[in-house]
């Protein structure tokens, strides 16, 4: 797996789908692929209250990446120094077989190059000492970024306050 | 061509990389944003980091900023109409012919109406000196903006209380324990800066108590939700504060000092028990009494929201009003943890912006709406645009004859697209300025295309705040297309009318500089960081030396703009009749990724907008033989017919409907929107002269539709 964690706290999440579309102006896409994507679904009742669940899908960054190995040209690359999985798009014929490949659906066609696009953790901007595209604009902070055991997770803390302290907060 | 032709075209396409400040303009929220620009392209927009409340966030809309600036489907040239209005006919024009062709226009009104019978509305916000500026020099009192349909009853009910608009009331979400939210979706109607301190105050443990018919996105934040009867919210705020003043759940030393007209209250409520409200409103007593025992402890660190878009039925001013007081009793003002009164610049012993408007000499002529002088708790300065056209109809209390509508789409906006259009029908000359095709836009007669966003530079904007603010909005890019600046186009027409004195400059930065005179903030601060603070941290009042801006300089109760209206200053609650059968209360809201009608024809926000779905109960869904995803009819009692899915869901109450609002646009020049959904607003039948008296919102939700199961179509046999 990559070094890196892309951490979404579901908490302070509100679906707002702000990240997709940083996602998407960053890489220049249009209509069709969205190498994010929040998927909502509810409301629900969860203990007699409604309650949205938002889960956030960019790409697991895989250590064994089905897509790279089903890649025929090469184009679908695992970098060495930190594990990200990404396209080369020189070298993408369009093939589509790492969409096929990924158990995830991650890979995204993108119709106006005929090849595929997918997350990248925004590569340039991690290079650059910068937060992916998604991360640096979230509107509410709750998507975090950095290496795997350094990427702050509210979880716990939060957690901790409602068995000791707040029981009325909730989780 | 020259700067002064097209003062937008200038050397912002040089080679390099660079940082524009800018204000997103996807929504009229008004988002502070830095701009990157390289070799004259933008290819980056982010939330402008000096603004710490906004940090580099940007919502959907104001990240697809980048896909309107690249969309070939907007106006490109003025364009003038040359078939019958709506019939989409139009020929391309310069913006000279384009210019002299308003300006003829409005000579004519001018002669056969006076200066007064040019109307103008926009969707106000801290440009709008600009607007104000272009119809006082006009020579007009006829200033208008969105707040018929949108914030006019709180606001309103504001100045009925503290002498000042609810815009003057910050919330501290710091330390605020507990917020009251009257279908105020703080998620899903997003302003950046608002949801994230709110997302982050329920992080700390703040408790949010929610009250909505629908659970929207915000009721599945909250820790307590309140599925209450439709239009029913005043009967519930009566008992609140019947129960509040009950349990002696209030600051007693704040109201003693700084609340007048206890007395009246306490009479108002003397009936308005948990019990009774509970058959109004459908929230059980228990659960009130309970709610108010927690407040108790929680007090002053309680806030009710008085609400955002207010436009709802003909006690909506009362609902804000009472939520206003119940604040006032939770002592909540000028207090950490409550809410922070907005100050101006001279609070800090700083200077506000000069004002364009005192260019322009004063107009004396009443409003055509009789916002304060028929109707004394409307605000003259903000208007009730219903009553615009009420009078293109009857041509009372005197004619209208030109109305120019800038970055503001009226037959989207109001109820009853129709009756709009059957206004408009009466006037001789009708203007639509925006950067898009609007369906107003579509019904007028002149198009005149403004520079986007990112193309234009606008006036300075001044925000009243805990710390006041300076804030720009300056030219990133040059314009794709023949477009112009506002300020440009205003000057331009009063030109030619021969009244230019109040917009006299050449150039933006000889209009900055004007603003900026004697404020010792310059340009080159303002360019250096888009948002200049005009103290270095928020003071409070000492609370005994506040001083509202009402006659007694106390919270006033009993209201003395309510006397002079003849309104009481609390009416008995209207009780509801249950729609029964096919007959439901219509709903309607915004997901978080469109702003109105605005947002649907922008490639990125197409994809991404949800499919609009008519959420109805299962128990009224069933005998109407309606299942989950069926496909269903809805009417308003006119000729229009909408058909969408359904979405059958306990979380909508059984009494209503609801759908998203901004679908149904009919421009076929902006395709990805065309046809896409229904128009709530054509449903609205019948609504565009019904308003709260006290308030002059319109009445959006007292509008009842029928439902039924949709003919399957397509079907063969």
């Amino acid at each position: 797996m990559s070094i890196y964690a892309l951490r979404h706290d579901e908490a302070s999440c509100i679906g707002c789908q702000a990240c997709e579309v940083h996602c998407k102006t960053n890489k220049g896409l249009g209509p069709g692929p969205s190498p994010c994507k929040i998927i909502s679904t509810g409301p629900i009742d969860i203990g007699g209250v409604p309650r949205v669940r938002h889960t956030f899908m960019p790409c697991f960054h895989c250590e064994e990446a089905w897509c790279v190995k089903a890649c025929p040209t090469g184009a679908m690359k695992k970098r060495e120094k930190d594990g990200i999985v990404h396209v080369v798009a020189a070298l993408c014929v369009g093939c589509k077989s790492c969409i096929t490949a990924c158990p995830w659906g991650t890979p995204q066609w993108d119709p106006g190059t005929n090849k595929v696009v997918k997350c990248d953790y925004c590569m340039d901007r991690v290079d650059a000492g910068l937060d992916p595209a998604c991360v640096t604009k979230c509107v509410t902070g709750c998507l975090s970024f950095g290496l795997a055991n350094e990427v702050p997770d509210p979880r716990r803390e939060r957690y901790a306050h409602f068995v000791l302290a707040e029981p009325a907060r909730g989780v | 061509m020259n700067t002064t032709m097209a003062p937008n075209v200038k050397a912002v396409s040089a080679p390099g990389k660079r940082t524009v400040y800018s204000i997103c303009g996807m929504c009229s929220v008004r988002c502070p944003m830095e701009v990157t620009v390289e070799d004259g392209r933008a290819t980056w927009l982010q939330g402008n980091t000096h603004d710490q409340a906004q940090g580099a966030s940007l919502c959907a809309k104001g990240a697809a900023g980048l896909a309107l600036e690249a969309d070939d489907q907007r106006p490109q040239s003025p364009l003038i109409r040359s078939g019958p209005r709506g019939s989409g006919q139009w020929r391309r024009a310069s913006w000279d012919e384009a210019l002299d062709h308003i300006a003829d226009k409005l000579k004519q009104t001018i002669e056969q109406h006076g200066p007064r019978g040019i109307a103008f509305s926009d969707r106000g916000g801290f440009f709008g000196d600009l607007s104000r500026t272009f119809v006082k020099a006009l020579g007009s009192p006829n200033y208008f903006n969105h707040d018929a349909t949108c914030g006019g009853n709180v606001h309103n009910a504001a100045r009925s209380i503290y002498g000042f608009s609810h815009a003057g009331l910050v919330p501290d979400f710091n330390h605020i324990k507990h917020v009251v939210l009257y279908g105020r979706n703080i998620v899903e109607s997003l302003m950046v800066k608002e949801v994230k301190a709110f997302m982050g105050a329920l992080g700390n443990g703040m408790r949010c108590t929610y009250i909505d018919p629908r659970a929207s996105a915000t009721a599945a934040k909250a820790t307590r939700f309140w599925q209450v009867r439709p239009n029913s919210d005043y009967a519930l705020n009566l008992a609140l504060i019947h129960e509040v003043l009950r349990q002696k759940a209030y600051d007693e030393d704040f109201v003693e000092r700084w609340v007048s007209g206890m007395d009246v209250l306490r009479e108002a409520v003397k009936h308005t028990t948990p019990d009774w409200q509970e058959p109004h409103t459908g929230v059980p007593a228990r659960e009130l009494r309970e709610f108010v025992a927690e407040i108790a402890g929680q007090v002053p660190h309680v806030i009710f929201n008085p609400g955002w878009m207010t436009a709802r039925h003909k006690q909506s001013f009362f609902v804000s009003r009472t939520a206003l007081i119940l604040n006032a009793l939770m002592g909540n003002l000028e207090t950490p943890g409550g809410f922070t009164l907005a100050k101006g610049p001279e609070y800090y012993g700083r200077k506000s912006l000069k004002p364009l408007a005192a260019r322009a000499p004063a107009v004396t002529e009443p409003r055509v709406d009789g916002a304060g002088t028929t109707h004394p708790t409307w605000d003259p300065a903000i208007g009730m645009l219903h009553q615009l056209f009420a009078a293109m109809e009857t041509a009372q209390p005197y004619g209208i004859g030109a109305y120019i509508a800038y970055r503001h789409d009226p037959v989207t906006a109001m109820p009853d697209a129709e009756a709009v259009k059957q206004a408009l029908d009466k006037a001789a000359l009708v203007v639509s300025i925006d950067v898009r095709y609007s369906e107003t836009g579509w019904y007028s007669d002149v198009i005149l295309p403004e520079s986007t966003y990112l193309e234009r530079a606008n006036i300075l904007g001044q925000l009243p705040g805990p710390v006041p603010v300076f804030t720009m909005r300056d030219q990133a890019v040059a314009p794709r297309f023949d477009s112009r600046p506002a300020w440009w186009i205003f000057r331009e027409i009063l030109r030619r009318l021969g009244k230019m004195e109040a917009l006299d400059f050449e150039t933006i930065e000889e209009l900055w500089n004007y603003q900026l005179e004697g404020t010792g903030v310059t340009v080159a601060d303002m360019r250096e960081s888009g948002v200049v603070r005009l103290a270095t941290s928020p003071k409070l009042t000492p609370r005994d030396q506040l001083k509202f801006p009402t006659p007694s300089g106390k919270i006033e109760i009993d209201s003395d703009l309510l006397k002079q209206a003849g309104l009481p200053a609390f009416p008995p609650y209207e009780p509801k009749t249950a729609p029964s059968g096919d007959q439901f209360t219509l709903l309607f809201g915004r997901p978080p990724v469109l702003a109105h009608g605005q947002s649907l024809n922008n490639p990125i926000l197409r994809e991404i907008a949800p499919e609009q779905v008519l959420w109805i109960h299962p128990e009224r869904a069933g005998p109407l033989g309606i299942a989950d995803g069926d496909e269903v009819e809805v009417s308003g009692g006119g000729s229009y017919v909408g058909r969408l899915k359904a979405k059958v869901t306990p979380w909508i109450h059984r009494e209503a409907v609801f759908m998203l609002h901004g679908y149904g646009a009919t421009v076929p020049l902006a395709t990805r929107a065309l046809g896409v959904g229904v128009a709530d607003q054509r449903l609205q039948h019948g609504k565009l002269y019904e308003f709260d008296p006290a308030g002059g919102g319109n009445a959006l939700t007292e509008t009842i539709v029928r439902v039924k199961a949709a003919a399957r179509q397509g079907v063969s046999a």
